[in-house]
């Protein structure tokens, strides 16, 4: 839809709800929308209004409905726990809030874990572990536990572990919303790299409007619908 | 890199693991020592021979058999060697030191158990010494007896003073040999009361009868006992085996108890590793779900509930086991009376194990269930 790229991710009358005891609470109404390869998307609205359920819906962590995803060449709502699994593993690289780095594993160890799910050998693994660490400049800090690292350095390699299996699309659901101004900025202008020098497809949820900014397209949710007159950020 | 994990898992909260090794390293050392307990109590019985039968009054083994019955037994097709010997009941200064005493017919006797095993010397001085005695390197040890001590021990069965002389000082052919038994020559005892209580001479409480094979066992019971129907003391003969069950049935429901004991100690230290193992893994339901985002399955997130959960247990376990041994050397040397061999057995070293695996799996199965099914989204949400 931005011109020359074809959509990645193609959304269709997509509905979600959830159930709590007798009630259901709808969350999603008739999600509709494509995104083109390469793009790097900012979704916001206001707290409760869906996004981080559309953007688990996109990543293949919950389940639909109804409706239909189609990443790449697969429609992932027709896939199976187990599949979906697969899936992920070499597809969708992850970014969240609170960093989500496994306590015990050094910060090359957290970056290598989704390697091991590849057929990759252990050499290879650390290298690139390692190499994916260098891209969010620290190398330095290889061999620190995630306790060792201030909330910047550990949302680096969190994009670190994100990256490092080459995934079709990037998903981040907040990811300078635990961070100082500064940090953010520097997470921020990694993920605007790794989007144009790259040409990762990012989808950010954020509450931010200086952080939507660096996007290159906005949507809106409000109330579960899909705001259309989307934004086109002027380059 | 999923043991890394669960490794340093098993670590993370210092004061916590730590805290139910010990538990478990406790419960190791008393389910340890109860089984012991338990194999001291049969240890009589397993190291029975098959091929010694006991002859007793049939009526009970209070009542004696004469002494002429020797010759008619030797008799009797497939028997090899006859001993006999009788209960003595002496009492070594006091009551508190009781230990088994009796008196035998020597030669015979030490040829039939050829797991007390003297020096030719010893048992030489010993025939030659119609007040000689042999006792058990445990027994002479306990009250710090030297060869050549006269040892002198108060009659209950047969009244009097009755002082020995230690000839000899027997130690068991392995661990499993009872050393604290006293043994002196039957034919002293007997010639004191022909000259004292005539009535009660020549008379023997029990007779061992050597077998010619094991497989004969049965069939000479059944002969001896044949021979001597009718007569005026009819005999039981039972092998040796069945004999030493018979003395231990009545403390069979004590036996139980403790056996009982010892499991409910297992279940105790099962619902402790259960509690420590919810506890951990509602803590890392975040790491799970990250894993499980990133595409790990149930299996992986099983075998680090699982891994983590044995790691912990089995540290506790191996060091309950190495425990046991010194503990239970203490117990045997305050114990030997009670319990002549308290050794600790393979058996329950792999008692040990086994317990210390089903309490680990036990415990890991309902976290390990909670965790992977618990959907993914929501186990995000936890985080934050
Ligand atoms: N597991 C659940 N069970 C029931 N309701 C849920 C569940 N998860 C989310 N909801 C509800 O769905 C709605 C949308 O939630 P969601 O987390 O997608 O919002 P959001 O836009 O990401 O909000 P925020 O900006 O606060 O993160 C909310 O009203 C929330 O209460
Ligand atoms: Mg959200």
């Amino acid at each position: 839809m931005t011109g020359q790229n074809e959509a990645i991710v193609a959304i269709r009358n997509l509905y979600k709800s959830y159930h709590r005891e007798s009630l259901t609470v709808p969350v999603l109404h008739d999600i509709t929308f494509d995104i083109a390869d390469g793009e790097f998307l900012a979704l916001m609205g206001p707290s409760g209004s869906g996004k981080t359920t559309l953007l688990n819906l996109i990543a293949g962590i919950d389940k639909a409905d109804s409706g239909t995803i189609r990443v790449g060449d697969v429609d992932i709502t027709t896939l199976t726990e187990t599949e979906l699994a697969h899936w992920r593993a070499t597809h969708v690289g992850f970014i969240f809030q609170f960093y989500n780095l496994i306590p015990v594993l050094r910060a090359v160890e957290n970056v290598e874990l989704p390697l091991h799910l590849t057929g990759l050998s252990r050499a290879e693994r650390s290298e690139h572990a390692e190499m994916a660490l260098q891209m969010v400049n620290l190398s330095h800090r290889m061999d620190h536990y995630p306790r060792e690292l201030s909330g910047g350095e550990q949302q680096r390699v969190a994009i670190a572990r994100a990256i490092v299996t080459d995934p079709t699309i990037l998903v981040a659901d907040e990811p300078t919303g635990d961070l100082d101004r500064v940090s953010a900025e520097e997470i921020l202008g990694m993920m605007e790299r790794l989007n144009r020098e790259m040409g990762k497809t990012i989808i950010m949820v954020t509450h931010d409007p200086r952080a939507a900014k660096r996007a290159r397209v906005m949507k809106h949710l409000d109330k579960g619908y899909l705001n259309d007159n989307a934004l086109q950020n002027p380059l | 890199m999923l043991f890394k994990i669960l490794f340093r898992n098993a670590f993370r909260n210092r004061l916590r693991s730590g805290l139910t090794i010990l538990g478990i390293t406790v419960a190791i050392l008393a389910f340890g020592l109860l089984r012991t307990v338990i194999s001291a109590w049969y240890a009589g019985v397993e190291a029975a021979s098959v091929s010694r039968l006991v002859t007793r009054n049939a009526i009970s083994i209070i009542f004696p058999l004469p002494i002429s019955y020797k010759e008619k037994l030797r008799q009797v097709e497939g028997v090899k060697i006859v001993s006999y010997g009788n209960w003595f009941g002496g009492i070594y200064i006091s009551e508190k030191n009781f230990f088994p005493n009796f008196c035998v017919e020597p030669r015979t006797y030490f040829e039939l158990y050829p797991e007390f095993i003297l020096s030719p010397a010893e048992k030489k001085a010993l025939l030659a010494d119609r007040k000689g005695c042999i006792a058990g390197e445990k027994l002479a040890g306990k009250f710090g007896w030297k060869v050549g001590d006269t040892i002198t021990l108060t009659g209950t069965i047969y009244p009097g003073t009755w002082d020995f002389v230690l000839r000899g000082i027997y130690h068991g052919r392995d661990e499993t040999i009872d050393e604290t038994l006293f043994y002196f020559q039957w034919d002293y005892v007997n010639e004191t009361m022909k000259k004292k209580i005539p009535r009660r001479a020549d008379q023997v409480g029990f007779y061992i009868v050597g077998v010619a094979r094991p497989d004969l066992a049965t069939e000479v019971a059944v002969a001896i006992d044949k021979t001597f129907k009718n007569s005026l003391a009819e005999t039981l003969t039972e092998t040796e085996k069945a004999f030493n069950l018979g003395f231990l049935a009545m403390s069979e429901a004590i036996v139980m108890a403790v056996q009982l004991v010892s499991f409910v100690i297992i279940i105790i230290i099962m619902a402790v590793v259960a509690n420590t193992m919810a506890m951990t893994t509602r803590e890392r339901i975040g790491d799970y779900s990250i894993m499980k985002t990133l595409g790990f399955g149930g299996r992986d997130i099983a075998i680090l509930i699982f891994g983590e959960s044995l790691v912990v247990t089995m540290i506790g376990c191996a060091l309950g086991m190495i425990l046991t041994f010194p503990v239970a050397k203490a117990f045997s040397h305050n114990l030997v009376t009670f319990f002549p061999v308290f050794n600790v057995s393979v058996k329950t070293l792999y008692l040990d194990v086994a317990a210390s695996i089903v309490v680990a799996c036990v415990a890991a199965v309902i976290p390990t269930q909670r965790s992977i099914s618990i959907r993914i989204a929501d186990g995000l949400r936890r985080i934050g």
